[in-house]
């Protein structure tokens, strides 16, 4: 009887966290992979707060990319705390100017402002230091190095993590890793059919896949899918296209500028060579691949339609998603590299290889500094990225919400709750967890006027792809135009704003 | 008598004029003259230098306005001629008169930028369903990624979009239209064409003139669609003074000089128009 009576007690202590857990998943069915984690902001601690009577406003992009899940769980953070919380959707081009604005004018009509981690250096005079509180959470501890780096500014962090960003390769494995078509390409290229290691690599197999139906749907697919579309987040691709040749671990001291003169890197023969290999592969593309946004590009790799791609993780998590057509057919591996790397300092090519993860820019948020509400903004974005809310928003490639902490590069995650194959999760986590470990890595331009220096990329780069100039005219219009920049901005505002980006790239930080 | 409390009355109109009209007029041009910016907020004051950055070291914003003004002039040409055509149809006694006038007013209804998305998803060169169609033909047309023919995609979308209003006007002026000359030229004998040509035409032409001119003032304000459609690319190919200017001030923020270009392009734009309704008056009205 007492054995009985202990093994029931023993039962129910043991088994306790999953019965509490699914009291908050009975009611949160978004949680209910996991149910509750325990932690500072848990679905148990946020039901003990009580915010009635107050309203927290939030700006924040439009559904479904980072909108939905902050309506979601918005909307949860209200039923546990009794909160009003307003949420106002707007679109990624305008969440600059919409909170930039009422910055400038000395007003926050929004607590909670969602914009881009790259805009840290023009928006944090006016946000809120993220309090010791939750700096010492559990949960902010799991966060990576990169990505603490990324949401802070010298030390202070200005942005609440809720989001990890970098970009990297993604592959038709059911391709690549096919004995059949590995036959096939080597007896009609001489080359052997592998996950690229090279740009160069990249470009052959895409082209050599491209506008035929190589995986006999009766479609015909093509070779990579790639933003393209001037002015969506074009810049970004460039410089993932960029860091293999021109950032070299060997000349510390600034991948983007000279951080001693200041003079720009972007038209040097690292970049060139990256944007002539991107004008080539506009002959790789689906038709139209020239005016694709990020939206297209997830839909057309994460529809089957191409057998490579490298951006942000959406595209990736789309084609694992349930109703994927290719769910389990995909791989991640690291950006490709390239055969030879551009010295600045020597001022000559180093034929060696060379590749470099793209730590890019993301989402990001912060609280207003002129908020009446930060506790409770602060408490819904710990909230937002509680242990349960991540695990569940990480499996939906529509929220646009990436791993960024610790614990997300553990495999059984993505196999026990998404279902994934067992080798593609640890091909995945692998990825995303050598980048972390680089000491080679690119962090995004965060300067003072940073949208002035990615504006004149963008435009530089789609005339390239345009063909209205060549890759060196281009790239020297955008150099001419950096250094403009640099000239209104100041010299020395830039370049210590740059410094700091800098010392994170030389791994001093 | 004593008829000054009259100004009185005046008050409510002026402050109104004045706070829609010529306020934002002075604060653009107070802005132009500062360095507004991202990282240095605030009304400074820095002489022309906006002003001599744009004259001097912008090509792509006279670009622009040189596109622009093609764009401007090919679709309120094209709305005119078909908006014309509509209108006369519907003029006359026709069958289910009243339902084509209803139906030809539809796409002036329609929020442009929704509309603007449906005619990207229709053009979209990989999914779209006017390449479907094409392809049986066996042609694929670039409408998005192609420099010049962007542009007439550009073109197409503002001529399906603001041809309505053109017949709206058009149509108006016609039933306004008296009856005698019409009747003198049936007497006489005249062909539809000569009565088209002797009679409605030039009856009409101080409503063409007032209606090209609204619509030239429109379309060189065109943003919504090259904003959606092609975001000004590929390359600049689309790029027209609205979206360069909405890139400088809402995108970059550069606040100083997108005033500056917005009070330029303003006064370029006030003179041109000036000039073209001369122009239409004296060919069309032959004063």
């Amino acid at each position: 009887m007492k054995t009985c009576l202990t093994a029931i007690i023993s039962s129910l202590m043991i088994f306790s966290p999953m019965a509490y857990a699914d009291k908050w998943s009975d009611q949160f069915p978004h949680i209910k992979a996991t149910g509750d984690i325990p932690g500072d902001c848990s679905y148990e601690k946020m039901s003990k707060k009580n915010y009635k009577g107050k309203t927290l406003k939030i700006n924040t992009h439009a559904i479904p990319v980072m909108g939905e899940p902050t309506a979601l769980h918005a909307e949860q953070f209200e039923k546990l705390t009794g909160a009003k919380v307003e949420v106002t959707h707007t679109p990624a081009g305008d969440l600059y100017s919409k909170a930039m604005v009422p910055f400038q004018a000395g007003q926050a009509p929004y607590d909670i402002v969602f914009g881009f981690s790259n805009f840290i250096n023009d928006w944090k005079r006016y946000l809120a230091p993220v309090p010791k509180k939750y700096m010492n959470s559990p949960e902010m501890k799991d966060v990576t190095k990169s990505h603490m780096g990324v949401s802070s500014w010298d030390g202070t962090m200005y942005q609440y993590p809720v989001d990890g960003d970098r970009h990297y390769l993604k592959y038709r494995k059911d391709v690549i890793d096919n004995p059949e078509m590995q036959k096939k390409y080597k007896a009609d290229t001489g080359n052997e059919l592998r996950v690229p290691r090279t740009w160069k690599e990249y470009a052959q197999m895409a082209k050599y896949f491209n506008d035929w139906d190589w995986d006999g749907d009766g479609e015909k697919e093509y070779g990579s899918a790639e933003v393209m579309k001037k002015d969506d987040l074009m810049f970004a691709a460039f410089f993932s296209r960029s860091v293999a040749y021109a950032k070299n671990p060997r000349t510390p001291g600034g991948f983007f500028f000279d951080l001693e003169t200041m003079k720009p890197n972007i038209n040097n023969p690292g970049f060139v060579e990256a944007l002539t290999d991107w004008v080539e592969a506009t002959k790789y593309v689906p038709p139209g691949g020239t005016n694709f946004g990020l939206g297209d590009e997830i839909g057309s790799f994460g529809g089957g339609q191409t057998l490579f791609s490298f951006s942000w993780d959406d595209a990736f998590i789309a084609a694992m998603q349930d109703d994927s057509p290719i769910k389990n057919k995909v791989g991640a591996a690291p950006l490709p590299g390239a055969d030879k790397v551009w010295n600045r300092v020597s001022n000559s090519w180093e034929n060696q290889y060379n590749q470099a993860p793209y730590i890019v820019w993301g989402w990001a948020v912060g609280v207003a500094k002129k908020s009446k509400v930060k506790d409770m903004a602060f408490d819904y974005l710990c909230f937002f990225s509680n242990g349960a809310n991540h695990q569940a928003d990480l499996a939906i490639g529509r929220f646009g919400v990436n791993p960024f902490k610790n614990s997300d590069f553990d495999p059984n995650i993505y196999i026990n709750s998404m279902g994934w194959d067992p080798e593609i999760a640890n091909s995945y986590t692998k990825t995303l967890l050598d980048m972390e470990k680089s000491n080679n890595r690119v962090f995004p331009l965060r300067v003072p006027g940073v949208f002035e220096f990615t504006s004149a990329v963008a435009t530089g780069t789609s005339k390239a792809l345009a063909g209205q100039l060549s890759p060196q005219e281009a790239l020297d219009e955008v150099a001419k135009e950096w250094e403009a920049i640099v000239s209104r901005v100041g010299k020395k505002a830039v370049q210590d704003a740059y410094a700091v980006g800098v010392k994170m790239e030389d791994n001093k930080l | 008598m004593n008829f000054k409390h009259k100004y009185f009355f005046l008050f409510p109109g002026l402050f109104v004029l004045i706070g829609i009209l010529i306020f934002p007029i002075i604060f653009v041009v107070r802005l132009s003259l500062s360095g507004w910016n991202s990282y240095n907020p605030g009304l400074d004051y820095i002489g022309l230098e906006n002003y001599i950055r744009l004259f001097t070291d912008d090509p792509r914003f006279w670009e622009s306005f040189f596109r622009l003004s093609f764009l401007s002039v090919t679709t309120v040409i094209l709305q005119y001629v078909i908006g014309f055509a509509l209108a006369h149809m519907v003029w006359k006694d026709i069958k289910f008169k009243r339902f084509f006038r209803v139906l030809f007013l539809v796409p002036m209804m329609t929020t442009p930028v929704i509309m603007t998305v449906i005619w990207r998803t229709f053009f979209h060169e990989s999914l779209g369903p006017v390449n479907d169609l094409l392809s049986v033909f066996g042609v694929a047309p670039k409408w998005l990624t192609d420099p010049v023919i962007a542009k007439f995609t550009v073109i197409i979308v503002e001529v399906w979009q603001w041809t309505p209003f053109m017949f709206l006007l058009l149509l108006a002026g016609l039933l306004s239209l008296p009856k005698e000359p019409f009747l003198a030229a049936a007497i006489d004998g005249a062909s539809p064409v000569r009565k088209f040509i002797y009679v409605t035409f030039p009856l009409m032409a101080p409503i063409s003139i007032g209606a090209i001119i609204i619509r030239l003032i429109e379309a060189s304000k065109i943003m919504d669609t090259v904003y959606v459609l092609t975001s000004g690319g590929p390359g600049t190919s689309t790029e027209t003074s609205s979206f360069y200017i909405f890139i400088k001030g809402l995108r970059e923020f550069q606040m100083g000089y997108a005033a500056s270009m917005s009070f330029t392009y303003l006064i370029i734009m006030i003179i041109s128009l000036t000039i073209i309704a001369k122009v239409l008056t004296k060919v069309l009205l032959k004063e």
